[in-house]
């Protein structure tokens, strides 16, 4: 069974619903390990050798984050700036998380029609992560597509709910390998993996 | 016979130190302890001590008035309010329901109605003493039974004005020869309509004082930093007040109960309570054996059917009129049940109030003497009382009903205790007060105490290293202790204090510097805060950027330098008494230290400092690559 470290980052979790029930339906996982970002450095002073062997422990890493400015809150930036080492992630002798899958896992406040190449931000969501997938295919991990709970604003409780439990049921699905995941890469998002087994 | 003071007190003492170790070792409670070692030394078994018996009592019952001023304390002004309705409604029906019902069941034993009326209103009495005294050991005060029973103590012990004033004119028999009245007043000498002003400005000027004379009072005797003094101050002052009430007619312990909710809001309360607990401990003490000594077990002998079946009816009856009045009220079965066993006595008021009704010719000298007998029979019976429900009753009852919900709490408990609001702990204190985490803070500095109140501040004056005062500032139930003490001696005791009995508080304290630190280290306490440490590292900070480093760099290297610091703290704490090693072990830390910082060693801590910006490989792999 693969192992799966979410790197959680919210400089304000005290104020996020979503975030928090989505934490809260997967912390009893077996294969889930949740690293708190804000939590653990406060001061932005990042262990980088206790990252480093954390990232080496587990199959996947997923960044759960609110979707600050289309991209992640800062924490993130100074993790993959510090953690992500040449000679240790990429680079010719950097080899240590080959093969390892990534993906983000999102809330964002806005719905799925606005992050259209049409709509109100003009890009998609997959564009804008577009520097997290060549970030995992330089270290020569595997890219998925995101989970995106879209709407955060205006979601009513069983919403949440629900994503919480989808988000659940999917974090079971990789642990268990259960999907191709050449199939699964050119999904516009991974929430899809699950409804698509639902209507089956 | 005449014996010397000295060896009445050695009776005494050395009767409370037998028997109520033995008493607490089989269960009993100490009231039980108390009362059998009175039996012992009295009349019945070895005759030590005898007449004075009466005397010892009255001189003992300050010991309730203590008591009372010391509840006062804990009762705050909104707290009393609060309690309005159980004292009035509780307690009022309780005292008129067990006034006719006991009175009718005299009228039908044949006394005259005035006589029947005296003793249905003696009857009504409970004691305080023994009541709170052993609820309090069992911990029984802060629930629903403690509460009720507390409200309806409070409304007997105010009921007592008003029947010592009706007494006299219930007399049927020739007034006793001595004429006097139990409590000699100077009121007696002052015109009729004088009185009731007189007895409304003793009671103002009681709440006068508490308020505007004994804070500044307490105050100055706060800063002689003369512990002796300031307990005989406090002394005084409940002396002074029972004193006060007496003359006026009102009852002592009312009246100190009365000066207690005065200074209940005062900064004073915690070194008020723990410095008169102990007086308190000891009188009552001294009040139980002096009613063991004084059961007449010949009066019962002579009439043994009569007083059983007399006080077990008086008490039966007591317990049904509270437990139905508990039920009306609400009170949970498994409450009720402790609350109505807890008040079947006939309490210590009863002893005054006898001794008042015999000298006005209310009762005769036969019927007296059958109730005192009665009276000391139930105060004894109390203990075993409280230990059938206990084990018995509860047991049985307690696993039908549901457990019952804690009711607010009377005395100030707040999850984090800051010890010592000087420089250091002030900061800490506002911090989180200003962020709404409700603190205790102790301080013993009374000029400050006293300008931290000036602001506005709850800031209670006493030595946080004792015990006691711990206890009453609610260390049992808190979570944090900050201690922010100048004397790292006093801080250490503290520590040692905390560590043995309130093993529940997380510790957080102060160092001094690095000596301190190691001390605190060896009596294994986590969160150590050197004051100086992080203040120095900030002007460090100030200084590289002053010399021209760039501010993120130098916050960094601060935070790296304070790390390393620490850990190398830890590591000397465990060799500091091998001077060998101790230097040796520094010198290589501070050598480690400054090589990381100084040099371009590509050290793994140095590296995590600015490598994922700037990484050498990177380049050379792109050199290499582009050759």
């Amino acid at each position: 069974m693969a192992k799966l470290l979410i790197q959680f980052a919210h400089p304000a979790l005290e104020k996020s619903r979503t975030n928090r029930i989505l934490l809260e339906a997967v912390q009893d996982l077996p294969f889930v390990t949740i690293n708190d970002l804000y939590e653990l450095y406060p001061d932005f002073d990042i262990d980088i050798d206790r990252e480093q062997d954390l990232l080496l422990q587990h199959d996947y890493l997923i960044f759960q984050h609110p979707f600050y400015w289309y991209s992640a809150p800062a924490m993130v930036k100074q993790w993959e700036d510090l953690v992500l080492e040449h000679g240790w992630a990429y680079g010719h002798e950097g080899v240590a998380l080959t093969g390892k899958k990534m993906l983000n896992v999102l809330t964002a406040g806005g719905r799925n029609e606005a992050y259209q190449t049409s709509g109100y931000n003009r890009f998609t969501i997959r564009q804008f992560l577009a520097p997290f997938d060549q970030t995992a295919t330089l270290c020569k991990m595997i890219y998925l597509p995101p989970f995106v709970v879209h709407g955060t604003h205006r979601m009513p409780d069983e919403g949440i709910q629900e994503a919480a439990r989808q988000y659940r049921s999917l974090l079971t699905r990789l642990a268990d390998d259960d999907f191709d995941p050449e199939a699964v890469r050119p999904m516009a998002y991974l929430n899809d993996l699950i409804t698509e087994q639902q209507s089956l | 016979m005449t014996q010397s003071v000295l060896f009445q007190a050695m009776v005494y003492l050395a009767a409370g130190v037998l028997f109520v170790p033995i008493a607490k070792r089989l269960g009993l409670g100490s009231v039980l302890g108390y009362l059998l070692a009175g039996v012992f030394i009295g009349p019945a078994v070895l005759g030590l001590v005898g007449e004075e018996g009466q005397d010892i009592m009255h001189f003992a019952e300050f010991g309730v008035v203590i008591m009372l001023f010391l509840i006062g304390l804990e009762l705050e002004p909104e707290l009393l309010w609060k309690l309005r309705v159980p004292i009035l409604g509780l307690g009022g029906l309780q005292v008129v329901l067990t006034t006719l019902l006991a009175g009718g069941g005299a009228l039908l034993l044949g006394q005259p109605w005035q006589a029947a009326l005296a003793i249905g209103m003696i009857i009504a009495m409970s004691s305080t003493a023994i009541v709170l005294q052993t609820m309090n050991e069992k911990g029984l005060m802060q629930a629903a039974a403690g509460q009720s029973t507390f409200a309806v103590l409070l409304f007997q012990d105010v009921a007592v004005i008003p029947i010592l004033a009706i007494m006299p004119r219930l007399a049927t028999y020739p007034v006793a020869e001595s004429g006097e009245a139990a409590h000699p007043s100077v009121l007696s000498t002052l015109p009729e309509w004088l009185q009731p002003l007189a007895v409304v400005g003793a009671v103002i000027s009681v709440v006068m004082l508490g308020r505007f004379g004994m804070r500044p009072l307490f105050r100055i005797i706060a800063r002689t930093g003369m512990r002796e003094v300031f307990i005989a101050t406090a002394l005084l002052l409940v002396v002074g007040v029972a004193l006060l009430m007496q003359s006026v007619g009102l009852s002592p312990a009312l009246g100190a109960f009365v000066a207690g909710v005065v200074l209940a809001n005062s900064e004073y309360k915690h070194e008020l309570e723990s410095d008169i607990d102990p007086f308190k401990g000891l009188l009552l003490g001294l009040f139980f054996i002096s009613v063991g000594a004084s059961i007449d077990f010949n009066l019962i002998l002579q009439n043994p059917a009569l007083i059983v079946g007399l006080v077990a009816g008086i008490m039966t009856l007591k317990a049904l009129i509270i437990g139905l009045l508990g039920k009306r009220f609400g009170l949970s079965t498994d409450q009720n049940l402790t609350f109505a066993l807890a008040l079947s006595q006939v309490g210590e008021f009863a002893f005054v109030l006898l001794s008042f009704s015999r000298q006005n010719g209310v009762l005769s000298e036969e019927t007296n003497g059958i109730l005192t007998a009665c009276v000391a029979l139930s105060m004894a019976l109390t203990p075993i009382v409280f230990l059938v429900n206990e084990r018995l009753l509860l047991p049985r009852i307690g696993t039908l009903a549901k457990p019952d919900r804690e009711t607010d709490n009377i005395e100030e408990k707040n999850p984090v205790i800051v010890a010592g609001f000087g420089r250091f702990g002030n900061i800490v204190g506002r911090f989180l007060r200003a962020n709404g985490v409700e603190t205790t803070v102790l301080d013993f500095d009374s000029d400050r105490v006293d300008v931290l109140r000036k602001l506005g501040l709850k800031v209670y004056y006493g030595d946080a290293s004792r015990y006691d005062l711990l206890r009453s500032a609610g260390a049992a139930s808190a979570k944090l202790i900050i201690i922010a003490l100048d004397s790292p001696e006093k801080s250490l005791e503290l520590v040692e204090t905390i560590r043995k009995h309130f093993p529940n508080l997380k510790i957080l304290v102060r160092a001094n510097d690095r000596d301190d630190a190691y001390d605190f280290i060896d009596l294994g306490v986590d969160h150590i805060y050197r004051e100086t440490l992080d203040t120095s590292l900030r002007m460090g900070v100030d200084a590289l950027r002053l010399l021209g480093m760039r501010a993120y760099h130098s916050e960094r290297l601060a935070r790296l330098f304070r790390r390393h610091d620490e850990a190398a703290l830890q590591e000397l704490a465990s060799v500091r008494r091998d001077s060998r090693q101790y230097f040796s072990t520094a010198r290589r830390r501070i050598r480690e230290l400054e090589q990381l910082l100084g040099s371009d060693t590509p050290d793994r801590w140095l590296k995590g400092i600015g490598e994922g910006w700037d990484a050498e490989s990177l380049r050379e792999e792109a050199r290499r690559s582009s050759d």
